[in-house]
C-alpha cells in the first residue's frame, strides 16, 4: 500500500498550539489532495514538543487520466477570443477541431491530461500546505528568507512509498531523517515508513502520539499517588498542556513543606498549576489536599530523578513562600479597607472598579428586592465584591479573584452569605460552571454582568467575530442562565432599565434607548444559543419574542416549548399549513386591494356551513386562547389552537375564498384575517420556518 | 560538582564560554537601564544587515522591584548576562545548552525544557518569539528570536539569550536567600549589595524627587528629539537620552505618581524616541569601520 509519511521537525512548539497545528495540517492536506484528485484510505496527524507528523495511507501512485472536450469560441470570433481559448487550453489552432452547431461553426478542444505521479504532485502540495498552516504566531529566522514557521524548522522528513518526496520549504530540503529526544538519544534517525518511524522514535525516547503521552502521565501520576495512599485531583487542562511539554514523560513525586499546608488549598493548587504545572494530590478518605505533588519531567535522569525532584521542590518552596507571604499580608487588612483602593484600578477608560462596585451595589439591591433576597446583604456583598483585586494574592493569581474575596470576608467576620456571594458573583464562568448558589449571590452576579454589558454597550463596544475582549457574550449568557435556572420572574426590559443606575456619563434618552434595545437583541441572541443546546428552535423563540409583549424569559421559554411540542403534532402541522395558506392569500389580496383585512366578519354573509363553522370556532378560540395565556397555561392555549385545525381544513376544502361575489370574497378574507389574529396571540406564525 | 561555585565564577564561566564561541566580550553600558536589551549593543545592533555577536553583563534596574533587602529573590538592581547572536546560528539552542553544561548543570541529571514565552518591550517597540528555559521547573534563561526592534523588522534575525545571574547562581549554589550567595570565596552577595537594596528601595519608593524626575524626563526627551532633527542626526547620543527618559519613567512609576492612563502615554513617548533612534541608526553607517592603516 502506498503511504505518505511527513514529519516537520522544529525547535520547541508552544504546547497550546500543537493540537491545533496537527488538525490544520491534516485539514489542509486533505483539501489539497482532493483538489488534485488524489483520494486516500486513511490519515492521521500527530503533534508534540518538536514535531508535527502526518501519515496518509492508501494513496494512489498516480492521478487518474483526464479526458474532456471543451467548447470554444465561434470560428469567426475575434482573434483575441480565439487566442484566449488557445492560451487556456494550451493548444495550437491546428489542434482544435471544428464542429457545426445550429449557431454556426465553433472550435472544440479535446483535452487529454495524463495523470501525474502522486510523488510529483505531493512535492508541490506539501510546501504549499506548509505555507498555509495558520500558526497563531509565527516567525522568520533565516537571513533573507521571509517564510514563517512557529519556531525555526530544522528538518523535513517526507517519503512516499518509501522514497523521499523532494521539495524544500524555508530553505530546508526534505529528506528521510529526523532526530529523537533532545537528551536521551543521539544522532539522526532514518525512516521511510510510518511503522518504522514510530518504532524508531520510541527507541529514541520520543512518544509520537499525544494521547499516549497523556495516558502515560495520567496513569503515572495515579499510580505514584496510590503508592502514597493518595489520589490525583483530575485536571484535564493541565494534562493536555503537560502532554505537550515532554516527548518522553516521566512522573516523579515531590513533597510540599508542612508550613504551607495551612494556606488555602486553592492557592496551593493554583500556584502549583500556573507556575510549575504540577498535579495536586489528595487524601481519598478526607478529600483534603495532600502534601505531595506529581511532576512530569522530560527526562530519565541518571540519578533516578533525585536532583530533579529536589530542584522542583526548591522552586515550589520559593513559589509557596511568596503565596504564603501574600496570604499572611493580605489578611492584615480588611476587605472594607480595600474598597477605596479600587479607585486606582481602571476598568474601562476612565471608569475604575470603584465606580463598578458602586454601580453593582445599586442594581444588586433592587434585583434582590425583586427576587426576594435580602437587599442589604446583596449591597454589602457588592461593595466588597471586587476588593480582593487589590490583594497581593489576586495580583499574583488573577484566577483566584472572588475565591480569595470569600476567604478574606470570612476572615473579617462578614456574614457567610455575603462571603459566598463574593465568591459566586463571577459565576457562571463557562458552560461547565454552575450558577451562584444563593439568591444574594445571584443578585450580585446579575448586577455585575448587567453593569458590564450596559457600560460597554453604551460606550459602543460590541463583540465582533471571534473577538470579545470584555467577555460580553459570556456575561449575557450568564444573565440568561441565572434567570432561567433560578426561574426568576421579571421582565428583561425591567432588568435592562436598571442598567443606567449608577452609570457614569449622563446619557441622553436616545442613548439609553439605543443601548437597551441593542442589549435586548444581544441577550435574546444568547438565549437562542443557550436553548439551541436543548434542541429548542431559534425561529420559535423569534416567533414568540417578536410579539413584543413577552420578555419574561422563564415564561418565554415555557411558551416556546409548548409551541414546539404542538408543532410536532398533526394538528400543529396542519394548522401551521393552514395559517401559511391563509397568510399567503391575505398577502396577495391585501396588496391587490390596497387594504388590510381585520376580521370584521359580517355574520349574515356566511353561506356555507364551513364558513359558519370556522367563524364559530374562531369566536370561541380567541377568548379561550386569551384566558389560557393569562393563566400561563400554554398547553391549554395550544389545545385551543388545535381545535381550530378541523374548521380551517374544512374551510379550505369546501369554499373558494376569492368568491365571484365581491361582498362574499371580502367577508371570507376577513374570516382568514380572524384566523391570523387568533394565532398571533400565541406567536408570530409568519416567523416560523417550514 | 558545579564549576561555577561562586557568583563571580558564574560570570567568568559564561564570559569564557561565549568568548570561545566568537562573541565580543563587551562591558556594561554606563547608563541606568531596565534590562540588558537596552544596551545599544543589542537594541541598535540587532537592526540592519551586519553580523554581530556579543556578550556582556548588564546591571539592570527595576525600581518597582525594590523590597528593602527583605525579599529572598527580588531586587531593584540585579545582573543580567546578555548574549546577542546575529544572525541566529542554526545550532543556537545547542550553543546555549553548552553554556548550561559549562556552569555545571548536567542535562543528564536535570530536566531542561524550552517553554513558550514570547518577549515584548512596549518601550522599545520590540518583540520576539522564544521560550523561558526551565531547569527542574526553575526559569533560568530567557531565549528570544528578535522579530522587531523600534518597530523595524529584524533581518537577519538575532537570537538573544538572557540569563538572570542571581537566580541562576541561587540555583547552582543551592541558596534560598539571594543575599546569602557567595560572591566569591570571601564575600557574600549581601556584603556587596544589601545596604544598596535597602537604601535604593527607600529612594525609589519614598525619596526620589518627582519634580526633578519629571524634568529629567522632559529634558531627555527634548534633547533626544533635538539630536535627531536637522541634517546631522546623532543616533547614539540620541539613544542615550532615550534610555535616560526610560529610566526616569521607571522611577516615577515606582514613586506612584503616574496614573494608569498616563502610563500608556509615557510608554508611547519613550517608544517614539526609541523608534526615531532606531531609524537614525538604520540611516547611519551602523558601526562600519575600515582600518585606517590597513
Amino acid at each position: 500500500m502506498t503511504e505518505l509519511l511527513l514529519e516537520l521537525f522544529s525547535e520547541e512548539i508552544p504546547a497550546r498550539m500543537q493540537a491545533g497545528a496537527a488538525r490544520d495540517l491534516e485539514r489542509l492536506m486533505v483539501e489539497a489532495l482532493s483538489d488534485r484528485g488524489l483520494l486516500f484510505e486513511g490519515i492521521k496527524a500527530f503533534s508534540g514538543p518538536r514535531r508535527l507528523t502526518l501519515a496518509i495511507a492508501g494513496l494512489p501512485a498516480k492521478q487518474k487520466d483526464v479526458r474532456e472536450e471543451l467548447k470554444g469560441p465561434k470560428v469567426d470570433a475575434p482573434a483575441a477570443a480565439i487566442d484566449g481559448f488557445l492560451k487556456k487550453t494550451r493548444l495550437t489552432r491546428e489542434q482544435l477541431k471544428v464542429e457545426s452547431t445550429p449557431k454556426g461553426d465553433v472550435y472544440m478542444a479535446l483535452i487529454e491530461r495524463e495523470g501525474r505521479d502522486a510523488a510529483a504532485v505531493l512535492a508541490e502540495i506539501i510546501p504549499e500546505v506548509m505555507g498555509k498552516l495558520p500558526w497563531p504566531k509565527s516567525m522568520r529566522w533565516k537571513p533573507g528568507v521571509s517564510t514563517r514557521w512557529v519556531r525555526p524548522l530544522h528538518s523535513i522528513l517526507a517519503t512516499f512509498d518509501g522514497e523521499v518526496v523532494p521539495f524544500s520549504f524555508a530553505g530546508v530540503s526534505s529528506g528521510n531523517h529526523t532526530r529523537g529526544h533532545r537528551f536521551l538519544s543521539e544522532g539522526r534517525i532514518e525512516a521511510r515508513r510510518f511503522e518504522d518511524y514510530e518504532a524508531a522514535l520510541k527507541k529514541a525516547h520520543v512518544i509520537l502520539d499525544t494521547e499516549e503521552r497523556a495516558a502515560i502521565i495520567f496513569e503515572g501520576v495515579k499510580s505514584a499517588a496510590f503508592v502514597h495512599g493518595l489520589e490525583l485531583i483530575p485536571d484535564e487542562g493541565l494534562l493536555a498542556e503537560v502532554s505537550g511539554l515532554a516527548e518522553w514523560p516521566v512522573v516523579y513525586v515531590g513533597s510540599i513543606e508542612d508550613q504551607f499546608m495551612e494556606v488555602p488549598p486553592e492557592i496551593l493548587q493554583t500556584s502549583m498549576r500556573t507556575h510549575q504545572k504540577y498535579f495536586a494530590l489528595r487524601d481519598p478518605k478526607t478529600g483534603r489536599m495532600a502534601n505531595k505533588f506529581g511532576l512530569v519531567a522530560n527526562m530519565i535522569a541518571a540519578d533516578g530523578g533525585k536532583e530533579i525532584v529536589a530542584g522542583n521542590e526548591r522552586v515550589l518552596r520559593a513559589r509557596l513562600s511568596d503565596a504564603k507571604f501574600f496570604w499572611d499580608e493580605d489578611r492584615k487588612r480588611t476587605l472594607e479597607s480595600r474598597v477605596h483602593d479600587l479607585k486606582g484600578i481602571v476598568y474601562y477608560e476612565e471608569y475604575t472598579y470603584w465606580h463598578k462596585v458602586d454601580s453593582i451595589a445599586t442594581k444588586a439591591s433592587i434585583i434582590a428586592a425583586e427576587i426576594g433576597a435580602d437587599p442589604s446583604k446583596a449591597k454589602r456583598a457588592s461593595r466588597l465584591s471586587k476588593a480582593d483585586l487589590t490583594s497581593g494574592l489576586v495580583g499574583e493569581f488573577p484566577e483566584l479573584q472572588g475565591l480569595m474575596g470569600r476567604y478574606f470576608a470570612l476572615n473579617d467576620k462578614e456574614e457567610k452569605e455575603v462571603a459566598d456571594a463574593i465568591r459566586d458573583h463571577y459565576k457562571p464562568q463557562g458552560p461547565s460552571d454552575g450558577i451562584p448558589e444563593s439568591d444574594v449571590g445571584a443578585s450580585v452576579a446579575l448586577a455585575d454582568k448587567l453593569s458590564t454589558l450596559y457600560w460597554l454597550f453604551h460606550e459602543g463596544e460590541r463583540p465582533t467575530g471571534s473577538k470579545d475582549p470584555y467577555a460580553l457574550r459570556r456575561a449575557a449568557l450568564g444573565v440568561v442562565r441565572i434567570i432561567l435556572e433560578k426561574k426568576y420572574r421579571f421582565g428583561l426590559k425591567w432588568f435592562l432599565d436598571l442598567g443606567w443606575y449608577g452609570a457614569l456619563t449622563a446619557s441622553t434618552e436616545g442613548d439609553k434607548e439605543k443601548t437597551e434595545s441593542d442589549l435586548l437583541e444581544f441577550i435574546v441572541d444568547r438565549l437562542k444559543v443557550a436553548l439551541k443546546g436543548k434542541g429548542i428552535r431559534h425561529d420559535l423563540i423569534d416567533a414568540v419574542f417578536s410579539l413584543g409583549n413577552e420578555d419574561d424569559l422563564v415564561r418565554l421559554v415555557t411558551r416556546v416549548e409548548a409551541l414546539q411540542a404542538f408543532l410536532k403534532t398533526d394538528d400543529g402541522k396542519n394548522l401551521l399549513a393552514g395559517y401559511k395558506r391563509a397568510a399567503n392569500i391575505l398577502k396577495v389580496e391585501e396588496k391587490k386591494d390596497g387594504r388590510t383585512y381585520i376580521s370584521e366578519v359580517d355574520e349574515k354573509l356566511l353561506p356555507e356551513s364551513a364558513d359558519k363553522a370556522l367563524h364559530a370556532a374562531l369566536a370561541k378560540a380567541v377568548g379561550a386562547i386569551g384566558s389560557a395565556l393569562d393563566r400561563e397555561d400554554f398547553a391549554g392555549a395550544m389545545r385551543e389552537m388545535a381545535a381550530l385545525r378541523g374548521p380551517v381544513d374544512s374551510f379550505f376544502e369546501a369554499v373558494k375564498v376569492n368568491a365571484d361575489d365581491p361582498k362574499l370574497r371580502e367577508n371570507r378574507l376577513h374570516l382568514l384575517a380572524g384566523l391570523r389574529a387568533a394565532l398571533q396571540r400565541v406567536a408570530d406564525f409568519s416567523k416560523i420556518e417550514g | 560538582m558545579p564549576k561555577a561555585k561562586t557568583f563571580q565564577d558564574l560570570i567568568l564561566t559564561l564570559q569564557n564560554y561565549w568568548a570561545r564561541q566568537g562573541c565580543l566580550i563587551l562591558q556594561p553600558y554606563d547608563n541606568e537601564m531596565g534590562a540588558g536589551t537596552f544596551h545599544p549593543a543589542t537594541t541598535l545592533r540587532a537592526l540592519g544587515p551586519r553580523p554581530w555577536n556579543a556578550a556582556y553583563v548588564q546591571p539592570s534596574r527595576r525600581p518597582t522591584d525594590g523590597r528593602y533587602g527583605e525579599n529572598p529573590n527580588r531586587l531593584q538592581h540585579y545582573y543580567q548576562y546578555q548574549v546577542i547572536l546575529k544572525p541566529a546560528p542554526e545550532n543556537v539552542q545547542e550553543l546555549y545548552l553548552g553554556s548550561v553544561r559549562e556552569i555545571g548543570l548536567d542535562p543528564n541529571l536535570h530536566d531542561i525544557r524550552f517553554v513558550e514565552d514570547d518577549w515584548e518591550s512596549p518601550t522599545l517597540g520590540a518583540a520576539g518569539l522564544g521560550w523561558e528555559v526551565w531547569c527542574d521547573g526553575m526559569e533560568i534563561t530567557q531565549f528570544t528570536y528578535f522579530q522587531q526592534v523600534g518597530g523595524f523588522d529584524c533581518d537577519p534575525v538575532s537570537a538573544e539569550i538572557t540569563y538572570g545571574l542571581e537566580r541562576l547562581a541561587m540555583y547552582v549554589q543551592n541558596v534560598e536567600f539571594v543575599y546569602d550567595l557567595a560572591f566569591n570565596e570571601q564575600f557574600r552577595y549581601g556584603e556587596v549589595f544589601h545596604q544598596s537594596e535597602v537604601e535604593f528601595s527607600a529612594y525609589n519608593f519614598e525619596r526620589a524627587d518627582t519634580e526633578m524626575l519629571f524634568r529629567h524626563f522632559k529634558d531627555a526627551e527634548k534633547q533626544c528629539q533635538e539630536l535627531l532633527s536637522g541634517n546631522r542626526k546623532l543616533a547614539l547620543p540620541a539613544y542615550d537620552q532615550c534610555i535616560k527618559a526610560s529610566h526616569a519613567f521607571n522611577l516615577l512609576q515606582a514613586r506612584g505618581v503616574i496614573s494608569v492612563t498616563e502610563r500608556a502615554a509615557y510608554i508611547g513617548r519613550v517608544r517614539a524616541l526609541a523608534q526615531a533612534c532606531c531609524q537614525a541608526w538604520l540611516d547611519s553607517d551602523m558601526g562600519k569601520y575600515t582600518p585606517r592603516y590597513g
